[in-house]
């Protein structure tokens, strides 16, 4: 069949000073790392500020309970680690392991948010982005990286970072038996017995983590298929996979975030919490897409992506920010007027614990104020100037947001925000970009067959 | 000169013709007071050289007023006027002053919007706006020239440019 395209092939060429510039960042990253792990192993005296902490938080909790029923839970529920006879790991063990694992749970957001910006541009039959599909492509190639990351990370770290894998918890002859906890044992443990190996909960991550993947590898084949025949049977078939990925990930996108983030606050729950981490990935996701999008631009690529199209990635920016706060906020809202303590000790850790309380009104105006603000206007969502602004932003603001949910449950007051942390994320993001990159250039960058690429060509708003 | 009151309306029955015809015509200097289509035809503004509308600007101000009147009653009413304890917190606190000042925003943003735009589109509940042909609510594109406006040029010569351009039918429209 005469094959004529209606757009010229592009391929991105991964020049040796970008990666140069990457290599950099990792080693300033490393740098930074090493400083701040020397600095948190030599500098901090340890196993006294431990039980300071703890005492703090009984305390803190006991000031957020009014009567003493509830005190007496708190000191049950915060108390057993000295009583159980839990020795914790030093403190620069519990910030290495923590920064590792929150990093790597919001580097999962940015590998898989790729595939479900493919799926839902599929499903919903989108003809705007037909030519940029490429970039959250190359970004979905970080999602078998994070899982086996992860999957490492929890054997590695996950005694100091989840409470619940420890086996006394649900021994009802141990002084600390907790029933809540044992009330929750079946959801880590199932197949297996309490305390054991949490057959349930690996399950899970390895079920998502592949069924992810498993999805990634079938859209993607199909995507690169269409650039050798002009046929619209891969864009059909990719509609159907994209609809059931979709579906999948509404289930398992909540569940990871129960699993992985706030089972690390063990006792605490909040039915919002699997939208809020979505929403939190989610527009990490869409930041990250536009940033890349804007970068290539930059570099005189993507010849078919005009402002228009950039409009539309500003405003999902735009209208995601705003969703994320919502969510942020009726998770808060509901919890600060029904003035539960076993609710309310999530935000008093965050708002009112030194390390965290100014992270905490950051996390507002980095997510909220300063991208509604800078990308109200139409022009500032048209423009490459302003979107470079804003994206980084908002990738920063989440990856803050990301750090107050996990630390402070397990750091108390001990955590905080120093070389060590930035170190873990530099070296996090410089190998990421190196991954997404390298695998950009691989495959040529506009996907010249699919279907709706002459609409994409005429988009107007 | 007799300003808007004779009009000679160009009939189109394609809108990619009308887009085309818009520009051939102004290049040849007649000035378009105005196109109606049945249905918003993508790149028409641009086509007829109109600025940007300055509606969202409206809608800016008219949001940040229910902003604004949405937090002064709530801590007049609760803070000051009938100060009342709910669920322990203090008489003024931000957190429950949220979803209505949320709501007041986007509330008074609306409907400002709306009365903006009726008013600038001559949508006056006192008044009915002029309709140069009627099947523009149908399925004709209608193009409205004053002639008055292009008095340089004969009702003949705008006529021949409105046909040349691909307009099906012209008439002439008075309103009194």
């Amino acid at each position: 069949m005469a094959h004529h395209s209606i757009v010229a092939d592009e391929l991105y060429i991964f020049r040796p000073e970008t990666r140069t510039k990457l290599f950099y960042l990792l080693g300033v990253g490393i740098v930074l790392f090493v400083v701040g792990l020397i600095m948190a192993i030599y500098g901090g005296d340890g196993h006294h500020a431990e039980e300071h902490a703890a005492v703090k938080s009984e305390q803190l909790v006991a000031n957020a309970t009014a009567n003493a029923v509830d005190q007496e839970e708190a000191h049950a529920a915060e108390g057993h680690a000295e009583e159980g006879g839990h020795h914790g790991p030093a403190l620069w063990v519990k910030r290495l392991y923590t920064t590792l694992w929150m990093n790597n749970t919001f580097f999962v957001g940015l590998g898989i948010i790729g595939l479900f910006f493919i799926a839902i541009q599929y499903a919903a039959q989108a003809g705007w982005s037909a030519g940029i599909l490429r970039v959250p492509m190359a970004m979905a190639t970080w999602i078998p990286i994070a899982g086996i990351l992860m999957l490492i990370l929890y054997f590695v770290t996950g005694h100091t970072i989840f409470h619940w894998t420890h086996a006394d918890l649900y021994d009802a002859d141990s002084p600390a038996f907790d029933p809540i906890i044992n009330g929750k044992g079946t959801y880590f443990y199932w197949l297996g017995s309490k305390g054991g190996f949490p057959t349930f909960f690996i399950l899970r991550m390895v079920v998502f983590f592949g069924g992810w993947y498993w999805f990634f590898i079938t859209i993607r084949r199909r995507m690169l298929a269409e650039d050798n025949e002009i046929t619209n049977q891969y864009w059909y078939a990719n509609r159907v996979t994209s609809t059931w990925f979709l579906i999948f990930f509404a289930v398992s996108s909540s569940i990871a975030a129960w699993d992985w983030v706030m089972s690390i606050d063990t006792h605490w729950f909040s039915t919002m919490f699997g939208w809020y981490v979505f929403a939190s990935w989610w527009v990490t996701g869409l930041a990250m897409i536009t940033l890349i999008v804007a970068y290539l631009k930059d570099a005189g690529y993507l010849k078919i992506v005009d402002s228009n199209h950039l409009h539309d990635l500003g405003k999902f920016v735009f209208a995601f920010s705003i969703f994320w706060t919502y969510i942020w906020f009726g998770q808060f809202l509901l919890i600060y007027y029904a003035n539960i303590p076993e609710e309310t000790v999530y935000f008093i850790e965050r708002m009112r614990t030194s390390p965290y309380s100014w992270i905490f009104y950051l996390n507002l105006i980095l997510n909220f104020v300063l991208p509604f603000l800078l990308l109200m206007t139409r022009d500032a969502k048209r423009q490459l100037s302003t979107l470079k602004l804003v994206t980084p932003i908002v990738i920063v603001g989440h990856w803050f947001d990301f750090f107050n949910m996990v630390t402070p449950a397990v750091m108390q007051e001990q955590g905080g925000v120093g070389f060590l942390e930035i170190g873990t994320l530099l070296i996090f993001l410089s190998v990421y970009l190196l991954v997404v990159l390298t695998s950009l250039a691989k495959y040529p960058l506009i996907q010249k067959n699919h279907p709706m690429l002459q609409e994409s060509l005429h988009h107007h708003i | 000169m007799d300003v808007n009151k004779n009009f000679l309306v160009g009939v189109f029955n394609d809108e990619d013709v009308l887009l085309t015809a818009v520009s051939k015509i102004r290049a040849s200097g007649v000035k378009i007071h105005e196109v109606y289509s049945p249905f918003p035809v993508h790149g028409l503004d641009d086509a007829l050289g109109y600025k940007r509308s300055r509606l969202p600007i409206a809608a800016f101000l008219f949001g940040m007023t229910g902003t604004s009147l949405a937090l002064l009653m709530q801590i007049w009413m609760l803070g000051y006027d009938w100060p009342m304890i709910i669920g322990g917190k203090n008489y003024a606190s931000l957190p429950p002053f949220i979803p209505v000042t949320f709501e007041l925003t986007v509330l008074l943003a609306a409907l400002g919007m709306v009365g903006t735009f009726m008013i600038v589109s001559d949508m006056k509940p006192y008044g009915w706006p002029r309709q140069f042909d009627v099947r523009s609510t149908d399925d004709k594109h209608v193009m409205a020239i004053d002639v008055d406006v292009n008095s340089a040029k004969s009702r003949d010569e705008i006529t021949r440019i409105l046909r040349d351009a691909g307009a099906s039918e012209v008439n002439t429209k008075t309103f009194e």
